[in-house]
């Protein structure tokens, strides 16, 4: 039986043969995940459940993100309890502050995923790992709290909907304008409860970086999944990692789709994402002047070294536009350390940038940024929903690194292009 | 199971941020959330619900984050049900798995309007707007899934199966 990628990984950790969508199968997890914020519920939940351990102290990580350096005394809390269960079971994935970045961050630069795994975390962008190849979804506390006490859960396999890019990426158009572009495409709950395949031309040119950002926003079209066909680039990412390989799947050519979309990538340009809704796409060229307050490059969509490197480029010898704050956060301490050893932390300062420690910052609303009534930001993040960055009257557009740093540099929304 | 009170309409879309904002996400305390419970988008929310009033919403209510605080506080501050065209995934399984009753029924969530009187039999799914008498059938459930219900939530689930999923 014809199967595509996403099924083949449910069947292979269902012990089955083969899964049609609409199956509701029992599975193993090869990994569970949790951050400061599910955490302490999921312990919670573990904890009534009475089986005493963990179903395996080396698949369970847990990356305190969200509100590190701790924002408060009940974000101390959280964190703390968070860190006290993890020495008390002995969890080998626990990311200390000063080891912790952005958990779809570092798990990936550690090696803690690989191609052909089945990854659950208690975070919605857990569907991030899609990019190597693996399946992996976001659950809530109490699905994660039962998975770190049996190992398994259940799903429904999803069906899939095919995305093939074709052409050549035109300058300044990188993986963060395809997924926006695909957004606009789709909707917000265009891909509800479905898995999104990643395909095509352009897809095989695209580095491990963008297929990361791409994979990560799957879920704002309600997707469970998003996932990419593991290959050489894949490999190479791999290479000094990990020592597990892991399996490679493809689709097989007659699997069956859903839905197919051919998304022609000649003529994009940048695109940005208006308020307050990921999907409310345009070209950059046809939002006219939108001035700004604040501009924010990091996350766990664009908090990668490559992102970082990107926008330096732009900002080599030039200024942040007078009234703007704008904030860089690195999203591990390894990206951090190497882009300073490439001189990109110098060329920000220069700029007159501000730089936050590895964490989610303002992405969430958190703390590191938080925006004022009426205020108006750009952000690499993944989201711009009403309040998701501070007062439910600020708003927030959604945008590549390469234009946030054309756009803090102008003091409005800018293409790279107008530098 | 008979749930009854008053329909506090929402549009399509409505995000886990607005349900519970970011900021509040910093405790893990069921009461403390249901202060905030949907804090900017209605402020006079949690002031005004009286136990067991519905949430009546349109598509893909619950989407964004996998925060289960956000159905957690809307249980805690009394919600009794929410009804709805259709849940975002993670929402849905977050909701059967602490035990908040969601029904999934396009006509009612189109018809039903604002402080109208409602009254839920979970145990049919059968929703009547019982100013009119008009009634509405949810979409059936999985069996599996009325199970989790039934049992109060996924923790009691397991308990029940000796921790088999």
């Amino acid at each position: 039986m014809a199967m595509t990628i996403t099924e083949k990984i449910l069947a292979a950790h269902a012990g089955k043969d083969n899964v049609s969508p609409g199956e509701l199968v029992r599975v193993n997890v090869d990994l569970a995940l949790a951050n400061d914020i599910t955490a302490p519920l999921a312990i919670e939940v573990f904890e009534g459940l009475g089986t005493g351990q963990v179903f395996d102290k080396e698949k369970i990580a847990l990356v305190p993100d969200h509100f590190v350096p701790n924002k408060d005394m009940q974000s101390a809390q959280q964190v703390k309890l968070t860190r006290e269960f993890a020495q008390r079971h002995g969890i080998r994935h626990f990311f200390e502050l000063g080891q912790a970045g952005i958990e779809h961050v570092i798990l990936p630069e550690k090696g803690l995923v690989v191609p052909g795994e089945l990854v659950i975390g208690a975070d919605s962008h857990t569907c991030t790992y899609g990019a190597l190849g693996a399946f992996s979804t976001g659950v809530g506390s109490t699905d994660l709290g039962a998975i770190m006490a049996t190992g398994m859960t259940w799903l429904k396999v999803p069906s899939s909907i095919r995305l093939i890019y074709e052409g050549v990426l035109p300058p300044w158009v990188g993986g963060k304008d395809l997924i926006l572009h695909t957004l606009g495409l789709l909707g917000v709950s265009g891909a509800v409860y479905r898995a999104l395949e990643f395909t095509g031309e352009v897809v095989g040119e695209l580095s491990m970086s963008d297929r990361l950002t791409m994979a990560n926003m799957a879920v704002e079209a309600g997707a469970k999944n998003g996932i990419f066909e593991p290959d050489g680039i894949a490999e190479e990412y791999m290479a000094g990692r990990s020592d597990r390989t892991g399996i490679f799947f493809k689709s097989d050519p007659d699997a069956v789709y859903e839905k197919e979309f051919r998304i022609r990538v000649d003529d994009m340009g940048p695109q940005v994402a208006l308020p307050h809704s990921p999907d409310r796409v345009r070209p950059i060229d046809e939002i006219g002047t939108v001035p700004l307050d604040q501009v924010f490059l990091g996350s766990c969509t664009n908090g990668r070294l490559e992102d970082l490197r990107d926008a330096a480029v732009l900002l080599e010898g030039r200024r942040v536009a007078v009234g703007i704050r704008f904030i860089v956060i690195p999203g591990s301490p390894l990206i951090y350390r190497e882009a300073i050893e490439e001189g990109i932390i110098q060329t920000f300062l220069d700029a007159g940038a501000v730089i936050g420690p590895p964490c989610c910052g303002p992405c969430l609303g958190g703390h590191m940024g938080i925006l004022a009534e009426g205020e108006r930001a750009l952000s690499t993040s993944n989201r711009n929903f009403m309040g998701r960055m501070g007062h439910p009257g600020s708003e927030v557009y959604l945008a590549s690194p390469v234009v946030a740093a054309a756009s803090a540099v102008e003091g409005r929304i800018a293409s790279p292009a107008e530098l | 199971m008979k749930i009854v009170g008053r329909a506090w309409c929402f549009g399509d879309h409505v995000d886990t941020d607005l349900i519970i904002p970011g900021r509040y996400l910093n405790v893990s305390d069921r009461d403390e959330l249901a202060k905030h419970c949907f804090a900017d988008l209605r402020p006079e929310f949690v002031r005004d619900l009286s136990p067991g009033d519905v949430v009546v919403a349109g598509v893909n209510f619950g989407c964004g984050s996998s925060r289960e605080q956000a159905p957690l506080a809307m249980k805690a501050a009394g919600v009794g049900a929410v009804v709805a065209k259709g849940f975002a995934r993670i929402f849905y399984r977050n909701a059967f798995n602490i035990g908040l009753p969601i029904l999934e029924s396009e006509e009612a969530a189109e018809q039903i309007g604002e402080g109208k009187r409602v009254s839920i039999d979970l145990s049919t799914g059968a929703i009547v707007e019982t100013g009119n008498g008009t009634c509405f059938s949810a979409r059936p459930i999985p069996d599996f899934m009325r199970a989790i219900l039934k049992q109060g939530g996924l923790v009691n689930y397991l308990k029940s199966t000796g921790g088999r999923i």
